[in-house]
């Protein structure tokens, strides 16, 4: 099958690149792109390990072909972190409040929480549980991993409220 | 788990995609969220030589809630129909399915349209679509038609759709029955039901269906008729005698069927509380 020329933005930089179209995204990221932050747990369409943001959306992207992303605007783990490249709000919170273990699964929660906060700045646990059903942990038994992110949620709170 | 190549095409409208299909025939598909699709593919259960991706095809979009009706564009997600308030408030039922459907993720991109036209027993959709009355709009090479949602499903993944037609819209009449309820027992979150049931009742009426119990979805009449009266046993009976399960790796068939029964009577009692 014959290569296709894909073009799309990832962590802010327009990129481009030739695939097949049968390309799964999380491969082009990784392999073409050299951005590992998303992993490959399951490629089922199951565990979340590979969530990433596209247009506005967690996807899985291990479930999306590299021909349907072809112009969308892609979000990975590395591009949650700081202007100065610190660590983000919500990436530091899963560090101080050990919301993981292994690290396997955190780029995918992070990217899949920074998505949830977006859309629901003030979540309650239940609703964070809800929200990150999409994401499997075999290490933390999932309490710390809420923890940072209600964690984060007010501290991204104090920060807009600071900045109006 | 890599697909086996095929060619991509994304036309911006009905009738490029429409011409696709026909061009190639058998070896050519549509794609909307690609959350059944896909996996299919990496498993290589498929063969598909040209992916028409439906997601530059606006028309495709979009939700109308009128007072009698409303009507999903095929490409509405799961997400976008939840998030739809005017939607919600006219037919709690609709959001109160979908959002036991898969997980966050998939609920981004799997589309009502796909859910629909795809033809796995397990899927949600179907049956609560079943339950609602709605019709489906089909466009092909010869036109437009309607198909009733009760007419659509022949055996698991054959439907009434042609294979050179594409699903556009799919119109639900408001019910007039107030109580609702969907009900659905899974082993986990993002599985597929062991046994699911769409009920309404109210004001004399009810209608009832059944999801992954048999190898299409189940709408009982004799069911909802029962249920109208307020005959809650005779309901159960006449749905548990119209469904066929087979045994997986959910379970064996009594198990299912037991399943089936307290998941039927939880939709019931819940729907009959809203409806007073
Ligand atoms: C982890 C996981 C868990 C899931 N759990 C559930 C669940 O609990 N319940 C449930 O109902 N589903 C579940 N799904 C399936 C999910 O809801 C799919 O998104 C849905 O079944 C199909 O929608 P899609 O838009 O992704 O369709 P696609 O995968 O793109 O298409 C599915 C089929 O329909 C055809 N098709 C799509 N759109 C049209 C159209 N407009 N006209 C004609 N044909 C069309 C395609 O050619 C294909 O054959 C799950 C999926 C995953 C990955």
């Amino acid at each position: 099958m014959s290569k296709m020329h894909v073009k799309l933005k990832v962590n802010g930089q327009e990129v481009e690149g030739l695939a097949e179209p049968r390309t799964l995204l999380i491969h082009f990221l990784r392999e073409n792109l050299r951005i590992t932050g998303p992993h490959i747990g399951c490629e089922t369409s199951h565990c979340g390990a590979c969530t990433v943001d596209m247009n506005g959306k967690s996807v899985k992207s291990c479930t999306v072909f590299v021909a349907q992303a072809n112009g969308a605007d892609v979000t990975t783990v590395e591009g949650l972190v700081n202007a100065d490249g610190s660590l983000g709000v919500i990436q530091e919170m899963f560090r101080e409040h050990h919301g993981l273990q292994c690290g396997f699964c955190t780029p995918g929660m992070i990217t899949r929480a920074h998505r949830l906060l977006q859309e629901n700045p003030s979540p309650t646990e239940e609703e964070v549980r809800f929200g990150m059903a999409g994401n499997l942990c075999r290490c933390t038994g999932y309490q710390n991993i809420v923890k940072a992110i209600l964690a984060s949620a007010d501290l991204l709170k104090g920060q807009k409220e600071a900045a109006e | 788990m890599i697909p086996a190549g095929f060619e991509y095409h994304r036309p911006a409208d009905i009738r490029s995609a429409i011409s696709i299909l026909q061009e190639h025939g058998d070896a050519a598909r549509v794609i909307a969220g690609g959350h059944s699709l896909i996996p299919m593919m990496k498993l290589r259960m498929t063969d598909i030589g040209h992916l028409v991706d439906l997601q530059a095809i606006g028309e495709l979009k979009g939700v109308e809630v009128g007072a009698e009706k409303v009507t999903l564009g095929a490409m509405t997600t799961q997400a976008e129909l939840i998030g739809n308030a005017a939607l919600g408030a006219k037919i709690p039922l609709l959001r109160e399915a979908a959002l036991q459907i898969a997980d966050p993720q998939v609920r981004y991109v799997g589309t009502v349209g796909g859910n629909v036209a795809n033809g796995d027993p397990g899927n949600d959709m179907p049956g609560l679509m079943q339950c609602l009355d709605a019709t489906y709009t089909l466009v092909g090479p010869d036109g437009t038609r309607d198909v009733a949602a009760r007419d659509f499903y022949e055996a698991a993944y054959f439907t009434a759709r042609g294979d050179e037609e594409i699903l556009t819209r799919i119109t639900i009449p408001v019910p007039a029955m107030k109580g609702y309820a969907y009900e659905k027992q899974k082993r986990k979150i993002g599985d597929y039901a062991t046994a699911a049931a769409a009920v309404l009742v109210g004001g004399g009426k009810a209608s009832v269906a059944m999801t992954n119990l048999s190898d299409t979805p189940i709408w009982s009449e004799a069911a909802g008729a029962a249920l109208a009266k307020g005959d809650v046993e005779g309901c159960v009976a006449a749905a548990m005698g119209a469904i066929a399960p087979s045994e997986d790796m959910r379970g064996p068939i009594a198990f299912k069927k037991h399943v089936a029964e307290v998941i039927l009577r939880r939709a019931i009692a819940k729907a009959q509380e809203r409806a007073k």
